[in-house]
């Protein structure tokens, strides 16, 4: 048995119950209090086949502002999981294509809002299919359930260009998720990956590197056991339990992974996810960059 | 400029779905027409591999009639927008002459699939419409 099948609550994690595995979906498939979020890159695949009673969330439609650059606010969130019918006792179950990063990406949307009965299942959508679990084209529709929230509240878990700034200047500690080569600036887009804009390249200065997919086992897209999280974040970016963390990538969704496997799995308290990322940073004016 | 007519006719059907939904699963359709060939039908060889492409994408062609007849290998099955663009342009461009293939533009796939792909699906679906007309210059090459 390698470590990374080791079962999730033998994975030494702070907070092991906002992860679940393939097989507690197959058998908590039928729950009406559990709801299955698809979320993918790929706009085709959910349609193609979901896990059945899954409802799909579409990263770009479903969690953006259509004008603003900005996440939705309150009211389309409500909309958003009424239409879904998500209520109050709802428990959401992220999962998706590219190793959940876009499941991720909702997670911590979902998590501004102070959603928190969400949870993310181990290994994506990949590992289902390639388990031979049961796909479904059909589209569920669910009963609209009455909830309130309160405002989306950005001030602990998301940074914004001010806030890094602020970071930089009591040198506080920031992790690049991107690619060695991005993070070098030898290239501004993710290796295959069209440059989307970025006018210089590098990192922000006195960021470590540590490419999102090391959380991961390559084998089956698992998050890798705690003490293997810890080192790793530890060795490679000097990050301890009791920091002050930024993440970014390019626009904010390989990031969402780290700040799920810090905050969540790791249990580091104070970590926040720069959305704005290498797409705003390597385009503002009169910020310094580090190569 | 004017798209083939046969490309064109696939586009003008599209643009008839009246919702995203209806016209993903008008797209997904199309995917399920594709049919994956053996190795023996087209070799996996990676010059043949469209780059950037994540679903395991290759292309090959074969003389037919004034042009060329598309064959198109999508090894990962999660890739359905690779098969369903795969199978469109094999029934808009199989036999069409080099000139006529020469006129798509790559960024067609922003009209077919819509324009909320993220840059990496873009990347991909474009190089395989790249590789198409590359594949298409071969019979004046020969």
């Amino acid at each position: 048995m390698t470590q990374t099948s080791l079962p999730i609550e033998a994975r030494g994690y702070a907070n092991p119950s906002v992860l679940v595995s393939t097989d507690w979906v197959a058998e908590n498939l039928n729950r009406e209090d559990v709801r299955l979020v698809e979320s993918n890159e790929d706009p085709l695949l959910y349609s193609a086949g979901h896990i059945p009673g899954a409802v799909e969330v579409d990263w770009t439609r479903d969690l953006n502002d259509p004008l603003t650059r900005d996440y939705l606010n309150r009211e389309q969130f409500i909309e958003l999981l009424s239409r879904n019918g998500i209520g109050p006792d709802t428990t959401v179950v992220f999962y998706g294509d590219k190793n959940n990063w876009w499941a991720a990406y909702a997670f911590w949307v979902f998590n501004l809002f102070g959603f928190k009965n969400a949870k993310i299942m181990d290994g994506g959508r990949l590992k289902w299919v390639k388990e031979g679990r049961e796909l479904s084209r059909d589209v569920p529709n669910y009963f609209a359930k009455p909830m309130s929230f309160p405002d989306r509240d950005d001030s602990t878990d998301r940074a914004f260009r001010d806030d890094v700034l602020r970071h930089l200047d009591k040198a506080g500690k920031l992790i690049d998720v991107r690619s060695p080569e991005e993070y070098a600036g030898t290239r501004l887009h993710m290796p295959d990956y069209p440059n989307e804009g970025a006018l210089r390249g590098g990192h922000i200065p006195g960021a470590k590197n540590v490419p999102w997919a090391r959380a991961i086992s390559p084998e089956d897209g698992t998050f890798l056991p705690a003490t293997e999280l810890k080192s790793l974040y530890e060795l490679q970016a000097d990050i301890q339990a009791s920091d002050d963390v930024v993440v970014y990538c390019r626009i904010g969704e390989r990031s969402s992974h780290t700040w799920f496997a810090l905050k969540h799995l790791l249990g580091f308290p104070e970590v926040r996810n720069y959305d704005g990322s290498w797409t705003e940073w390597g385009n503002l004016v009169g910020v310094p960059i580090e190569r | 400029m004017s798209l083939p007519g046969p490309l064109q006719e696939i586009l003008d059907d599209l643009k008839l779905f009246p919702s995203r939904a209806e016209r993903i699963d008008a797209l997904i359709g199309w995917g399920d027409e594709f049919v994956n060939p053996g190795a023996d039908q087209l070799p996996r060889d990676e010059f043949r591999k469209v780059p950037g492409c994540e679903s395991e994408v290759f292309v090959m062609s074969e003389a037919d009639g004034e042009g060329r007849r598309y064959l198109f290998a999508v090894d990962n099955p999660q890739g359905i927008s690779a098969m369903a663009l795969a199978r469109i342009l094999q029934v808009g461009l199989n036999g069409l002459p080099d000139a006529e293939v020469q006129k798509v533009p790559d960024d067609i796939i922003f009209e077919i699939f819509g324009n909320e792909l993220s840059m990496g699906k873009s990347l991909g679906l474009t190089g395989m419409v790249r590789m198409t007309k590359i594949e298409s210059a071969k019979r004046n090459s020969v």
